[in-house]
C-alpha cells in the first residue's frame, strides 16, 4: 500500500492535551534542563509546583519550538527570545485588529 | 545536482572574513527568519542562508568549497570532483548539521555520509542528543472550511536518503493526512515515526504538522472564534431587524438590536469552529447606505427636516 493510499491520522496536540517534561524533552529531543531553563525564563508555563508535576498544554510545543530555532538561528539568549515571542504575539494581535478595522472601512 | 553559490546566498565576496561572514548571516537571519520574518520567501531563503553558513562559517569546510574554483555559476548543472574530500583533515564534528533539509549538493558534499560527515554539527547535539531519528516539522496551511469540516491533506516532504553507491539523495516523500475537524492555527498534529530513519537502530524521528489558516475572504479566525464583518442598512439598524448572516455551517437568521451601532459586536454563540467548548461567531456590523438615488435623497432629506439630530453635539462646537 503506497502512503497516498493510507490517511495519517496524527495526535492532535490542541489545548486539551497535556504533556509532562519527559513528553516535551521527546518531542523537542533535548534536555530536561532545557525545559526547566524555558519555564524559568518564562517562555513556558507549566501547571504544578515541582519540575516532577510540570504539565504543559500541547500547544507550548510551538513555542518552545520557535524559541528553540530562534536560540539556534539567530543566536539570541532565552530572555531575547522569550521578548521576541512576545512582541510577535503582540503584532499578530494588532494585525488582527487593523485587518478588522480595514474591514471596517473598505466595506 | 545544481551548484549552490554560497557567496552569492549571504551577499558577500569571496575574500570575506570569517567575521564578514558571521555579520552578513546575522543580518540575514533576521530578517528571513520565517519565526520572525514577514517575507513571502522567508522559509526557502532562511534555508538558503543556513546551508550556505553552515559551510562558509567552517573554515575546513570553507576551504574545501573554494577549491571547487570561483567560476561556478549558481545553478549550474554540477558533479562533485571524484578526489573530493582528499588532502583535508576533518575535525570530529564538523559535517552533518541543519535540518536535514537542505540541497542535494550540500548533502553530497558536505553531509552525513560525505568525507565531513561523522557527527551531528550543529544545534540540538549540545543539548543531549539521543539516537533517535531526528523529528520534520512541516507547516500545513488549509482553509477555514476545512478546519471547520476536517479534510485530507496531501503533504509533501523531502527527505535525505542514502543511494547504493553511497551518496545522499533528497528524495520527495508524500503523505496523507487527515486533519480533524475543529483544528486552529497553531495546533500541531504529530505523526508518530513520520521523521528521519533512526542512527545506530534507534527509532524514527515524528513528523510535527504546524497547521495554519489561510485568509478566509468573510471571515476573521482567533482561535476557535470567527469574526464576520455584516454590512446592514441604516434603517436594519435602526429598526432593529432580523437579517441573514453566512456562518461556516450555512446562513442563519440573527435579530439586531433596535438602535444597532456601527462598529457594535454580535455574538452567535457555538457558530465558530468545532471544539470543547466550540468557537463563537462575532459580527461586526458595519451600517453602509443605499446608493444614491432620487428616492432615498427625498428620504434623508425628510429625516433631515423632521428628525432633531445632532452626530456632534458631544464635540463642543
Amino acid at each position: 500500500m503506497s502512503t497516498l493510499d493510507r490517511i495519517f491520522e496524527g495526535q492532535m496536540l490542541d489545548e486539551t492535551t497535556w504533556l509532562g517534561v519527559g513528553d516535551l524533552c521527546t518531542y523537542l529531543s533535548v534536555e530536561r534542563s532545557w525545559i526547566v531553563e524555558l519555564v524559568d525564563a518564562g517562555v513556558l508555563e507549566p501547571r504544578g509546583a515541582l519540575p516532577e508535576a510540570w504539565s504543559f498544554p500541547a500547544i507550548a510545543l510551538v513555542r518552545a519550538r520557535a524559541t528553540l530555532r530562534l536560540v539556534e538561528d539567530l543566536g539570541v539568549n532565552l530572555a531575547g527570545a522569550a521578548v521576541i515571542l512576545d512582541l510577535i504575539d503582540e503584532r499578530r494581535r494588532l494585525e488582527r485588529r487593523v485587518e478588522e478595522l480595514e474591514r471596517l472601512l473598505d466595506r | 545536482m545544481r551548484y549552490k553559490d554560497y557567496y552569492q546566498v549571504m551577499g558577500v565576496p569571496r575574500t570575506a572574513s570569517q567575521d564578514d561572514i558571521k555579520r552578513a548571516y546575522r543580518k540575514l537571519a533576521r530578517k528571513y527568519h520565517p519565526d520572525v520574518s514577514k517575507e513571502k520567501d522567508a522559509e526557502e531563503r532562511f534555508k538558503e542562508l543556513q546551508e550556505a553558513h553552515e559551510v562558509l562559517k567552517d573554515p575546513e569546510k570553507r576551504a574545501a568549497y573554494d577549491q571547487l574554483g570561483a567560476n561556478w555559476q549558481q545553478g549550474q548543472d554540477f558533479r562533485p570532483p571524484p578526489d573530493w574530500g582528499k588532502g583535508f583533515e576533518f575535525s570530529r564534528g564538523a559535517g552533518g548539521g541543519g535540518r536535514g533539509e537542505f540541497s542535494d549538493f550540500f548533502s553530497e558534499l558536505f553531509g552525513e555520509h560525505s568525507p565531513f560527515g561523522g557527527m551531528r554539527g550543529s544545534g540540538r547535539s549540545s543539548r543531549g542528543y539521543a539516537a533517535a531519528g531526528q523529528d520534520h516539522v512541516a507547516r500545513v496551511e488549509i482553509d477555514l472550511e476545512d478546519a471547520f469540516r476536517g479534510a485530507a491533506r496531501t503533504i509533501e516532504l523531502r527527505t535525505p536518503e542514502l543511494t547504493g553507491d553511497g551518496h545522499v539523495t533528497m528524495r520527495p516523500r508524500t503523505l496523507r493526512v487527515s486533519v480533524p475537524a475543529g483544528v486552529t492555527a497553531g495546533q500541531q498534529i504529530r505523526l508518530a515515526g513520520q521523521g528521519s530513519p533512526g542512527i545506530g537502530g534507534g527509532p524514527p524521528g515524528d513528523l510535527f504538522l504546524e497547521v495554519s489558516i489561510r485568509p478566509h475572504p468573510l471571515f476573521e479566525v482567533d482561535g476557535r472564534d470567527i469574526t464576520l464583518t455584516l454590512p446592514v442598512a441604516p434603517w436594519e439598524a435602526a429598526l432593529g431587524e432580523s437579517v441573514s448572516v453566512p456562518t461556516l455551517g450555512g446562513s442563519v437568521d440573527m435579530k439586531l438590536p433596535t438602535g444597532a451601532r456601527a462598529g457594535q459586536k454580535l455574538r452567535l454563540r457555538g457558530r465558530g469552529l468545532p471544539g470543547n467548548p466550540p468557537g463563537d461567531q462575532y459580527v461586526l456590523l458595519k451600517i453602509v447606505l443605499p446608493p444614491d438615488s432620487p428616492k432615498s435623497r427625498q428620504l434623508f432629506e425628510q429625516m433631515k427636516r423632521e428628525v432633531p439630530f445632532d452626530p456632534r453635539a458631544g464635540l463642543g462646537i
